[in-house]
């Protein structure tokens, strides 16, 4: 329990010290030597609970409830005070919705609860923390490279970068906290303090600037604060629910009774909601596209890896009372739809960031519908997805804030000739890109359980979404692909010119992301079989075989072995390419009208007549708010009727 | 186990063979139905052969990895389906094996070799959700995804699945790269983009994609099959008869339409994927 | 034995023709003559192709397109020069703007004299082009053997 605490106390103490500090050198050690303490910290955790496979700890939680009951109302309070300052009506009415009827909660209903075990550990926590603490601080060390061209970039601005390590520190300490709560009330306080980081963390370049205030940045991080406050409400109703009807503030107690056969709807279905906002599902994926106007640090850690995780995190803990009944029901198919509208979306933008943005939430959809089903081979391949996507798209924000950076552009159009000018970037952001998407790598893997359990759970609509919507992903994921891969003459090497700490976060991503190709049936087994077992009682229904398991890893074994010992090798007689007989022999010019030299230029596909951004998010914006209406309809006509 | 194992050379060492032999075949029905002579039987052989003796050139250091890579992953995907693995395994790493020769295309950064690639990458978004529906089809009926569980059911599964049966045979003009939907590498397109998606490629390497495309064919025309085996002779020389005839409806096809453009291709597929393996798997579910 | 000879695949290019050699050669590929039966195959891209058909007088214009053509072809490849044209220029020889006849630019194999060439005389020079593969296809192999035989004594006497 020490390195709970550990984990959750030390982040914040380094996010304070690194606030104090002005200078690059102290900053860059403590940076880098907390990084390594936590993700250390993480490992031992994991270490220490894994025999078991987890357990709860009767931690005295009255004190702390008063400490987070006083810093809950001292951050409404600044809410507010922001809210009347930027003239967000909104933030001001939600935040005096919520935050008073918290209160008023915690000190009768909840005062009267008993809650038995304020915090836990176990298998799926355990991959949390490690995702939190390796990917997290990696994601961090990399901060340090990349914020500093980024003040270079922004050299007229105060430097404010102790204020954005301070907030990534207190991110990963509030993130630790969430997959360790039990207590559902302390749960909701750190997933608030997550929503705080990532609204002040989006408008890093529009809040507080008395000159230069980037309003674009001020007004997405207002949109972000809104939407996830919608969701914070939705997490308020159903502590309240949970409390006053059930008795209880404990998730495990939760989960228990729903075990029972007792219908734990109500409760869950608000749980549900709170994570689709925070996991950007449609109606409300407008916050994670303005999110990205942040810098790519926080992109990485928050708005892909881990923070929207948390939301995707807490639906699939609750998937054992998922299903066919409403709370199911909304998950499974706002899930669905947001993951095949998503998918659309991301083939006709050509802003790389945007591309990743829609990936992002098109696959947390994929992973709300898995939980939404409930079944123990439905889960699986969600925990796989968790796994495989935090690393994996963490790997690909990282790329593109350095290619960004070193080429001044986050287009993929302007990426032409990107092998040639920086190679070792390139072939990383390849290795990223197959790994979304492409068999034998894990994504796939995942998306092939997905597959077997939606057809198991005979949900027709899931089974034509996922068939739709993997045939988009290969698209747009090849096409970028195909950029990177072009072989374009007449570019110098610009590599020279990214910091250290850039590539040696990247380079551990690319081994991480090879490693869990390599060893995921041993994470199944080890980790993931084990979980669902304890959830559901039973594992039935696997998509994959060991024997599937195994031939995927030979698989990339070999793919591994082929690009090592064969790549970039030929002695054939190297010739210019094919320009209708015009070509000036540079690879580049031809001889066009009026005997000019006409350089070739290439493009992707981006069919806006068929995935216009406009047109897919009407759809999905539509059909996820009925079916949102809908599910909360009924259940609030439920209660209300009861009353 | 043995069974496999032998399969899987059979597929090796005979499918080359076979699917040469049946592109001369296709050859020489379309030449009679332009009212011409056409090709030896063998030609495609002789295509290979001489495409190997010419002289070795390359655009650039990778694209030949690229193709060598296409090939390896075409042998291993047929290798896996007559091993008897699951279909969906099969259906990804032929898309591997596709990414790999789109890549190649790519690579080059030739202005043809784009279009091709494009294109390319497109019918692979118009065939890919039927394929993957017919897959689910087989594991509704059989209730499983593997190759060989579904040889040892016991009924001919064509009455069943038909609505994936006919979505599949329409997806299989894009795969066998027929008009009207022969928009990414066809030599007949000439005009329009050189040679499209193989612009770049030339002797061994153009050899090597031949060959593979002789090993999909089978592979496909394998899939066909599955729909009408239960077990029996009588049914297994059926289905042989069948997929011949789906081969000789391809060129028929071929050469009854012009070619279209690639919107076509992606309505049409997506459309009857919809609507053909939409009801199929309702009727399969609920029925 | 050499399979150059059994699918030469052909490129044809039009050098300032006026057409009518090229609805010729077109015409070859037509159900009337069906050079098909021989294994041509009538590629657009100078990587595949093994025999290149122009056409056509050699012009300032075009003189560079055809010599590109003709350097992006692999070896073994041979040219046939089809139309009186592109032989010498034909009539078009003492003009300000013509250059003459194919030769000039690249090294010819076969020519066919004829305005229109007769699709027969064309199939005739191809048949003969063939041959002239066949011994460049066997010069190929016995040089890059020498080539091979070298680099092995190379290494032995080293």
């Amino acid at each position: 329990m020490g390195t709970i605490f550990f984990l959750i106390l030390f982040p914040l103490a380094v996010a304070i010290a690194l606030l104090i500090l002005k200078t690059d050198g102290p900053r860059d050690i403590i940076v880098k030597a907390a990084s390594i303490i936590i993700a250390v910290a993480s490992i031992v955790l994991v270490a220490q609970n894994f025999g078991s496979g987890g357990r709860y700890f009767d931690v005295d939680g009255e004190v702390i409830g008063y400490l987070m009951m006083a810093i809950e109302i001292a951050l409404a309070v600044f809410i507010i005070y922001l809210g009347f300052r930027y003239r967000q009506p909104l933030v001001v009415i939600l935040v005096l919705v919520q935050t008073p009827v918290m209160i008023w909660f915690e000190t009768s209903i909840g005062h009267n609860i008993t809650v038995v075990n304020n915090l836990y550990i176990d298998r799926l926590s355990m991959i949390m923390v490690l995702i939190i603490g390796i990917i997290g601080t990696l994601i961090c060390v990399y901060a340090i490279g990349y914020m500093k061209d980024f003040q270079k970039h922004h050299s007229e601005d105060k430097d404010r970068r102790p204020w954005f390590f301070f907030l990534m520190f207190i991110f990963l300490s509030a993130m630790f906290g969430i997959v360790v709560s039990n207590n559902l009330v302390w749960l909701y306080f750190f997933w608030e303090i997550t929503t705080l980081c990532s609204f002040l963390l989006i408008g890093y370049n529009g809040l507080f600037h008395k000159k230069n205030e980037d309003k674009i940045a001020t007004r997405n991080a207002f949109r972000a604060l809104i939407m996830n406050l919608v969701g914070g409400l939705g997490f308020v109703a159903a502590i309240v629910i949970l409390g006053a009807y059930y008795g209880t503030l404990e998730l495990s107690t939760m989960l228990t009774i729903g075990a029972m056969g007792y219908s734990v709807v109500a409760p869950a279905i608000f749980l549900v909601f709170a994570g689709i906002t925070k996991a950007a599902q449609m109606p409300f994926n407008s916050w994670l596209l303005g999110a990205m106007v942040a810098p790519t640090p926080t992109s990485a850690l928050l708005h892909s890896s881990t923070m929207v995780k948390a939301g995707v995190f807490l639906i699939l803990k609750l998937a054992p009372v998922l299903g066919w009944n409403l709370a199911g029901v909304l998950a499974m198919f706002v899930g669905g739809i947001t993951f095949l509208m998503a998918s659309f979306n991301a083939i006709s933008q050509s802003n790389a960031k945007k591309v990743l943005a829609y990936s992002t939430i098109a696959n947390l959809g994929l992973i709300v519908a898995c939980a939404g089903v409930g079944t123990p081979g439905a889960v699986w391949a969600g925990i796989m997805l968790v796994i495989f996507h935090a690393v994996t798209k963490s790997l690909l924000f990282l790329c593109v804030g350095t290619a960004e950076h070193n080429i001044g552009s986050r287009n993929i159009e302007d990426m032409d000739g990107l092998f040639e000018k920086m190679p070792r970037l390139a072939s990383f952001m390849m290795i990223g890109i197959a790994g979304m998407f492409l068999a034998p790598f894990g994504m796939l893997i995942s998306k092939w359980a997905a597959m077997t359990a939606f057809v198991d759970s005979s949900n027709i609509a899931l089974i034509l979404i996922i068939c739709f919507g993997s045939a988009a992903t290969a698209f747009y994921w090849t096409k970028w692909l195909g950029k990177m891969s072009a072989i374009v003459a007449g570019k110098e090497n610009i590599q020279g010119k990214v910091h250290p700490e850039e590539w040696i976060s990247q380079g551990t991503h690319v081994a991480l992301v090879l490693i869990i190709c390599l060893t995921f049936p041993l994470i199944s087994k080890g980790m993931v079989v084990p979980y669902l077992e304890d959830s559901f009682g039973s594992v039935s229904g696997l998509g994959l075989t060991s024997n599937d398991m195994l031939t995927m890893c030979i698989i990339v074994a070999v793919i591994i072995l082929l690009f090592v010992f064969f790549f970039g090798k030929t002695d054939k007689k190297i010739v210019p390419i094919y320009m209708a007989g015009v070509s000036e022999g540079d690879n580049i010019n031809f001889i066009g009208a009026m005997d000019r030299d006409t350089p070739v230029s290439l493009r992707n596909w981006y069919m806006e007549g068929y995935f216009g951004e406009f047109k897919m998010n009407v759809i999905g914006v539509v059909t996820t708010s009925v079916i949102i209406v809908a599910t909360l309809g009924m259940v609030i006509g439920t209660i209300v009727g009861g009353m | 186990m043995l069974v496999s194992i032998l399969s899987v050379i059979a597929y090796l060492v005979l499918a080359p063979f076979i699917g040469g032999f049946l592109a001369g075949v296709d050859r020489i029905i379309t030449a009679r139905m332009q009212g011409r002579v056409g090709p030896p039987v063998l030609q495609p052989f002789y295509d290979v052969f001489k495409l190997c003796e010419k002289e070795n050139i390359t655009v650039n250091r990778v694209q030949d990895f690229y193709v060598a890579g296409f090939f390896i992953f075409v042998i291993v995907t047929g290798g896996l389906f007559f091993a008897g693995e699951s279909l969906l395994m099969v259906i990804f790493t032929l898309t591997l094996a596709s990414v790999f020769l789109i890549v190649a295309a790519f690579s080059s950064n030739s202005p043809y070799s784009q279009i091709g690639a494009e294109r390319e990458l497109l019918q692979m978004m118009a065939y890919e959700p039927m394929v993957l529906l017919t897959a689910i089809g087989f594991y509704e009926h059989f209730g499983s995804f593997r190759v060989d569980e579904i040889m040892q059911g016991h009924s001919v599964s064509l009455l069943p699945l038909i609505g994936f049966f006919a979505g599949f045979v329409f997806i299989l003009t894009i795969k066998f790269r027929k008009s009207p939907f022969d928009i990414s590498m066809s030599h007949h397109a000439h005009q329009e983009l050189v040679a499209g998606l193989k612009t770049e490629f030339s002797g061994k390497t153009l050899a090597l994609i031949e060959a593979a495309h002789w090993y999909e064919n089978i592979l496909l025309l394998a899939v066909v099959f599955l729909f009408f085996t239960n077990g029996t002779a009588l049914m297994a020389v059926i289905g042989v008869i069948v997929c011949l005839a789906a081969y000789f409806l391809e060129i028929f096809i071929d050469n009854s339409f012009a070619r279209m453009k690639w919107q076509a291709a992606l309505n049409s597929a997506w459309i009857v994927a919809l609507a053909l393996g939409g009801i199929n798997l309702f009727i399969l579910i609920v029925g | 034995m050499s399979y150059v000879t059994k699918s030469p695949w052909i490129i044809h290019y039009d050098g300032s023709s006026c057409n009518g050699c090229d609805i010729e050669v077109l015409a070859c590929l037509t159900p009337m003559y069906d050079v098909e039966r021989f294994g041509i195959i009538n590629t657009g891209n100078p990587k595949h192709a093994d025999v290149f058909l122009i056409t056509g007088a050699v012009n300032e214009q075009n003189k560079n397109v055809v010599k590109q053509i003709y350097d992006q072809m692999p070896e073994p490849k041979v040219v046939v020069a089809i139309g009186i044209c592109a032989c010498s220029g034909g009539i078009f020889e003492e003009c300000y703007n013509v250059m003459g006849g194919i030769d000039k630019v690249i090294p010819v194999d076969c020519y066919v004299p004829g305005c229109a060439a007769r699709p027969e005389a064309i199939i005739d020079a191809v048949v003969k082009g063939l041959g002239v593969l066949a011994e460049k296809r066997a010069a190929m192999a016995v040089s890059h053997d020498k080539k091979e035989l070298k680099a092995e004594t190379e290494v032995e006497t080293k």
